[in-house]
């Protein structure tokens, strides 16, 4: 019988090795694995890339993995959001390395490891600072970049309901980078608000099928 | 409705003009800050569907008092409401609507604005903080009409409607119309054209703050919003 449940927050963040990439999901404070992300602090991991739309929010979740020195690189699109505090001092220290990128840009090269493609040439950011460095081509009289397949060694996930196979759903905007990352990475870890039994989740709302999904921990609710 | 003041137009003014050119059917992104007010002026009847860069299609109003849903955010991590027939997408989806054409006005904030219609509205490259761009880029090639919203001079009364940009650019060639709190303003092959001025307003003064040359429209118009907007009730 399948069945993708683990029992702790500490089994469901095992084994991810210094220097991992982490797509960490999430908009803000909504729809962000914040349990997996302080479990994943206790696992200890470090060196680690971070791959997420924010840089992490108060003293808990990303912000702590980056205040206790456990961040090398974050890849984002908007680190000046909520109470960043932790990563404008690593990031003033010069401790960590910050890419930033459009936030579009980096859904859709997560989008592009997802379905097995070897990248894209995209029209934002040509002709800007962000696009300075990257391979370009005049497509239809206009320039693009060219944008490689982004993976993650690991992503952690928020969503709502699952089922032992690890169908998930989510509920309203905090949906926003989970599917995408669910389906960008080797290790794919989701905590949720509740588990279902298997054929209670009506397959039309299933937005992330199981396929995708490797580990899922019960957190109960919380937004 | 009209208002005989000859004060620059305020913030809900603005986003109250900009709100006027947003058609029935229309699908629209609106950007942090002054954009975001246009949702409360478009006018009673007009279905305009409202998209938000973090999955959401169909975005309403504010919530109201004791209404407040925590799982509703809009771009500015504000909290928001869906509309009836509204939907919630993923972020690549949310996205593809963007980048690929399928919106038809993006209202953004901006620093400057070329005469060309270069956009910056991303960095002022302060070293004292990252830089963050957010879907500022994405917006600025992605959607069929790029519109912004801003005040016409900086806080010193430099013009920030240039003949070049001098902070790093969101994108190049994108900008379609320009609503500031003295004017409405075309970029057009042929240079900048004023469609309206506030009252009392001359070209010649509104040339004196605005580096690349204006021509006048020849059917132009006095920009005169309401004096205080009614906004659309939630």
């Amino acid at each position: 019988m399948i069945d993708k449940q683990v029992k702790t927050t500490a089994d469901a963040v095992a084994g991810v090795r210094d220097g991992s990439t982490v797509l960490v999901a999430g908009f803000g404070a909504v729809g962000v694995p914040d349990i997996l992300l302080d479990a994943l602090h206790e696992q200890g991991a470090r060196e680690l890339t971070i791959v997420a739309n924010n840089s992490g929010n108060g003293d808990y979740g990303l912000a702590r993995l980056i205040s206790s020195g456990r961040v090398a690189k974050v890849i984002c699109s908007f680190p000046r959001s909520g109470d960043y505090s932790a990563f404008l001092h690593a990031y003033r220290a010069k401790s960590l390395e910050l890419e930033l990128l459009p936030q579009g840009t980096i859904s859709e090269r997560m989008r592009c490891h997802a379905a097995g493609l070897g990248g894209f040439f995209s029209p934002v950011s040509a002709g800007t600072k962000l696009g300075e460095g990257k391979e370009t081509r005049e497509i239809d009289g206009r320039l693009h970049v060219f944008e490689k397949p982004l993976k993650g060694d690991v992503a952690l996930i928020k969503a709502n309901k699952a089922d032992r196979w690890g169908n998930l759903s989510y509920i309203k905007s905090a949906r926003n980078f989970n599917p995408v990352m669910a389906m960008a990475a080797d290790l794919t870890v989701v905590e949720v608000d509740q588990m279902v039994e298997l054929g209670e989740m009506n397959p039309e709302t299933i937005v992330t099928p199981s396929i995708f999904v490797d580990r899922v921990v019960v957190v109960g609710g919380k937004a | 409705m009209t208002s005989q003041s000859h004060e620059p137009l305020n913030r809900e003014q603005m986003a109250w003009r900009a709100a006027q050119d947003l058609k029935e059917g229309d699908y629209v992104n609106l950007g942090i800050g002054i954009p975001t007010l246009a949702a409360s002026y478009v006018p009673p009847g007009r279905e305009v569907i409202f998209h938000s860069e973090n999955g959401i299609l169909g975005m309403g109003p504010k919530p109201e008092p004791g209404k407040e849903d925590p799982y509703m955010v809009d771009a500015g991590k504000n909290l928001t409401t869906l509309v009836a027939g509204g939907c919630f997408v993923h972020h690549a989806d949310a996205f593809l609507m963007i980048r690929g054409g399928h919106l038809d006005v993006s209202l953004l904030g901006a620093f400057e604005v070329s005469a060309s219609g270069d956009l910056a509205n991303w960095t002022t490259e302060d070293p004292a903080f990252p830089p963050g761009v957010g879907g500022a880029m994405d917006l600025a090639v992605g959607a069929r009409a790029i519109r912004v919203i801003m005040e016409h001079t900086s806080k010193k009364g430099e013009p920030r409607i240039l003949k070049a940009c001098t902070y790093p650019l969101t994108a190049a060639n994108c900008v379609k119309r320009i609503y500031t709190n003295l004017a409405v303003i075309d970029v057009t092959p042929k240079g900048l054209v004023v469609l309206e001025m506030i009252p009392g307003m001359t070209l010649e003064k509104l040339q004196a703050l605005t580096e690349p040359p204006l021509q006048l429209a020849p059917d132009w118009k006095v920009l005169a919003p309401p004096v205080a907007p009614k906004a659309r009730a939630a």
